[in-house]
């Protein structure tokens, strides 16, 4: 037995850039928060639902059993289960995939599928020298023994170990691998700062035609997204100097780029029967979903070109071609990484040579493209972006009436990706 | 928030000090809190004339465990307390008569107890076949008025006009007058209609099954009035502007509702709203329309923002929401009780609020000219007019005014938003049905505009 899952409706607080609104939050604050409006938005207070499913990229030690936690600080029952996922940026919408599937098999009736992080409350961790000293501390069994181990620390073991964000395998950071997939792709300097003034315009104006009241509840004196330019130019974006990539040919700002953010996303999917029996809308199902790998580190593919190739995958499963869908999320990681990977998909050789496709995928109706703003205005909460993305989509949808389609791409770190189709 | 005057009052060195100094001593007031008695002990009933409705007061009475004196153990005042005093006037027929009231009154009044309840129920001055009995009921209103202010102690007084044919609608107000739930409510007259009316005042849960929309919901009077209708066995709708969302789904969740972000001044609100009720709740029974806001200025200083927004939110709205609920099919469920939130302001006026009471007394317009509309659908509308009720607001009052303002009515003290909530989950109720286009105040019979 298999069915859709369907998705009911989304809540996030607005994003905040680092170290602002939400410097002294946690990602368990931040959850909690997300899950308790989501709750008051369906009535669901004391509900017992199937499963919460959510994760964190930026994770702190103690936040082991981060989602079953931020449940049990909620409104929900606490007889609701829970459990963490981690996919770096794919975290949010691969937790609305295993909801989904959990729903399709008819394990569960219903669920939350969510992500939360914070770069503002970053985890430090004791310095590798220190915690080996520290550990062989607590087994010494004598006084001496110990007075031995402790004069063994030296001043710089206590330097905290701080998470970087860099790719392990490769010491560079995100940046700078999208820097290099955007001089292969030869994306230009302009297209990219269109993108990302389209992405302000587009999410001012759902904020103001109330598109979010029943998407987003504020959290902590924040209203809206803070990194939201709504009177950003491409003139203005011009002025900006390169962040990364060297030289010349160096394309990518601070505006082009998401900043570093903190946030909290979480989407309810239910089957059919369920929200029928809680008198709960169907905005969308969750149709198919796909992820896929590449070998950023040997294999001469960009670190977040991935969702190049789950795309085929999951068309070709669905009997759909890339022009078949009303409306496209592309998670803006960096303006170029969605330029590069839509040229990837108009590209007979590399369609040819890496996808293996007869011909190309085509062209994307950039109308149609991330029309209520992405990631680069918003703001990307790493793990937070998968469940703003399906429950924005998932409304747009509706709105546009039954039977409307919808994909979304989202690139990962670690040379992954994930991919999605919503039907309304 | 609390009342540090009322609570020294009250204390041991400070009870023997404001009565040595003549100062005024604001009681504690009983509330209503579930489960509590009707009546904290007997009541006294007596009638003025041949009244018709002594059946149907003392059944209320009887049922809610209440024991009944009749007046001829009144025994001149000097019998034991008494909680509530209950005087049928339907019989009256002359202003002589009148006279009987003032004899059964006196010695009763002189028996009641702390937070001692005074009701007086009579026939409508307006039905009066002559200028005589018009006058003597009418005179029933200048009786409780003053006997209210002369009450002490936490009592209240208030009149019933009650018509002929609405004998069925007389236990609900009977029992809200009399009850915890109408500490605040003083000196005021309520007409009823005729109509029938469920018997039974539902327990503990008398919204029990019921969907209750309340605007304004996020904070002070309005996450009140959603406590006490979530308490009364309402599924809360708790609207609010997005920008209030956190403090909404706090709300919403307190009481098992649901949070709807929702700019009620906006083009597409009275519709978003009817789709989110239709939908989502299958209609609505209760709509309480809190949603309010205040920019004061004098109205030669007043620009027309100020003046624009104070309508828009305050009146505008509730007449748009209200026409949209009534137009759409479904959206209001058979018996629907609409409650509008108006204000003192709007009716005895107050400086640097022509806006607000404007907005106000419109309000009340609003509800006096749609009652009709609303009894042919077997439902009611009212408003609640709060006098000087201690919220976030008042707490940022200068000292002084704010400590006069608490002290100017005839319970010198202010109230609390809970007793603004109690009133309109009574008017909610289905025992409410003979209340309509009714103006309730919830002042404890402020002086201003009284």
């Amino acid at each position: 037995m298999t069915r859709k899952a369907a998705i009911v409706g989304g809540n996030r607080i607005p994003f905040a850039r680092s170290n602002k609104k939400y410097a002294r939050a946690s990602n368990q604050d931040m959850l909690t928060a997300t899950i308790d409006g989501l709750v008051a938005r369906y009535g669901l207070a004391g509900e017992q639902l199937g499963e919460v499913v959510a994760g964190a990229v930026l994770k702190h030690a103690r936040d082991f059993n981060l989602t079953r936690e931020s449940v049990l600080g909620s409104q929900l029952s606490p007889s609701t289960p829970a459990y963490d996922v981690q996919q770096a940026c794919g975290t949010g919408l691969e937790a609305a995939v295993l909801v989904a599937n959990k729903i399709a098999l008819g394990q569960i009736e219903s669920g939350i599928a969510g992500g939360t992080d914070t770069t503002s409350d970053a985890p430090l961790a004791v310095n590798d020298d220190l915690r080996h000293v520290l550990i062989a501390l607590n087994n010494a069994k004598t006084l001496p023994d110990r007075l031995k181990l402790l004069g063994k620390i030296r001043p710089g073991q206590l330097v905290p170990d701080q998470p970087r964000n860099v790719e392990p395998r490769t010491g560079l950071s995100m940046g700078e691998h999208a820097a290099q997939t955007a001089k292969v792709w030869e994306v230009s300097r302009e297209s990219q700062d269109e993108l990302a003034v389209a992405s302000h315009h587009n999410l001012a104006a759902a904020y103001d035609r109330g598109f979010f009241d029943d998407l987003v509840t504020p959290f902590l004196g924040l209203t809206r997204d803070d990194n939201l330019r709504p009177d950003s130019t491409v003139e203005k974006l011009a002025t900006l100097k390169p962040v990364f990539g060297e030289g010349e040919g160096a394309t990518m700002t601070a505006a082009n780029s998401t900043p570093l953010t903190d946030g909290a996303s979480a989407v309810l999917l239910a089957s059919d029967e369920w929200a029928a029996e809680h008198q709960l809308p169907v905005l969308a199902h969750l149709v198919d979903a796909q992820t896929a790998a590449v070998d950023y580190v040997h294999g001469g593919e960009g670190l977040l070109m991935a969702p190049a190739y789950a795309m085929p995958v999951m068309l070709a499963r669905n009997g759909l071609t890339l022009q078949d869908f009303d409306l496209y999320e592309i998670h803006e990681a960096f303006a170029s990484t969605v330029l590069s990977t839509m040229k990837a998909w108009e590209d007979p050789a590399f369609c040819k040579e890496k996808l293996g496709l007869d011909a190309p995928l085509g062209s994307i109706d950039r109308s149609k493209l991330n029309v209520n703003g992405s990631s680069l205005a918003a703001g990307h909460p790493f793990a937070a972006t998968g469940g703003r993305i399906v429950a924005s989509l998932a409304k747009a949808l509706h709105e546009l009436g039954p039977g409307k389609r919808g994909l979304i791409s989202i690139c990962a770190a670690g040379g992954q990706g994930v991919v999605a189709i919503l039907e309304s | 928030m609390s009342d540090w005057y009322r609570d020294f009052a009250n204390s041991g060195v400070g009870t023997t000090l404001v009565r040595q100094l003549g100062l005024p001593r604001p009681a504690v007031l009983r509330r209503y809190t579930p489960g509590q008695p009707l009546l904290d002990g007997p009541a006294l009933v007596g009638s003025a004339g041949e009244g018709r409705l002594r059946a149907e007061i003392e059944a209320v009475l009887r049922d809610d465990g209440v024991t009944v004196l009749s007046p001829a153990i009144a025994d001149g005042g000097s019998g034991p307390k008494v909680a509530a005093v209950v005087l049928d006037a339907t019989g009256l027929t002359t202003p002589a008569d009148l006279a009987s009231a003032h004899d059964f009154l006196a010695p009763a009044v002189k028996r009641l107890g702390t937070n001692g309840r005074v009701v007086v129920l009579g026939e409508v001055p307006g039905d009066a076949p002559s200028p005589a009995l018009a006058a003597a009921r009418q005179a029933l209103d200048g009786l409780v008025r003053s006997l209210a202010k002369e009450l002490r102690a936490g009592a209240i007084a208030n009149l019933v006009y009650v018509p002929s044919g609405a004998e069925a609608a007389v236990p609900g107000p009977l029992r809200f007058f009399l009850s915890g739930r109408s500490a605040y409510v003083d000196g005021q007259t309520v007409t009823l209609s005729a109509v029938d009316a469920p018997s039974g005042d539902g327990g503990t849960t008398p919204l029990a099954g019921k969907v209750a929309v309340v605007t304004g919901a996020a904070r002070g009077i309005g996450a009140s009035i959603a406590d006490v209708l979530g308490r009364a066995g309402a599924h809360v709708v708790a609207v609010d502007i997005p920008a209030a969302g956190q403090a909404l789904a706090a709300v919403a969740n307190r009481v098992g509702g649901t949070a709807l972000q929702l700019d009620i001044t906006a083009p597409d609100a009275a519709q978003r709203l009817v789709e989110h009720l239709v939908q989502r709740h299958g209609g609505a029974d209760v709509v309480v329309h809190n949603a309010g806001i205040t920019r004061d200025k004098l109205l030669v200083n007043m620009d027309s923002a100020r003046w624009n927004s104070v309508l828009a939110v305050n009146l505008q709205a509730q007449l748009d929401l209200t026409q949209a609920l009534l137009d759409a099919e479904g959206a209001l469920k058979p018996g629907a009780r609409v409650v509008a939130v108006s204000s003192q302001s709007g009716i005895a006026g107050n400086r640097g609020q022509t806006n607000y009471s404007a907005s106000k007394a419109g309000v009340i317009g609003m509800v006096r000219a749609w009652a009709p509309a609303f009894a042919e659908r077997g439902a009611t509308i009212n408003a609640v007019a709060p006098g000087f009720i201690v919220t976030e607001m008042t707490a940022k009052m200068p000292f002084g005014t704010r400590e006069v303002g608490a002290r100017l009515n005839s319970l010198q003290q202010g109230g609390l938003p809970v007793d603004v909530a109690e009133a309109i989950a009574w008017l909610a109720q289905p025992a409410s049905a003979g209340v309509n286009g009714q103006v309730l105040r919830v002042c404890g019979q402020n002086l201003l505009g009284a």
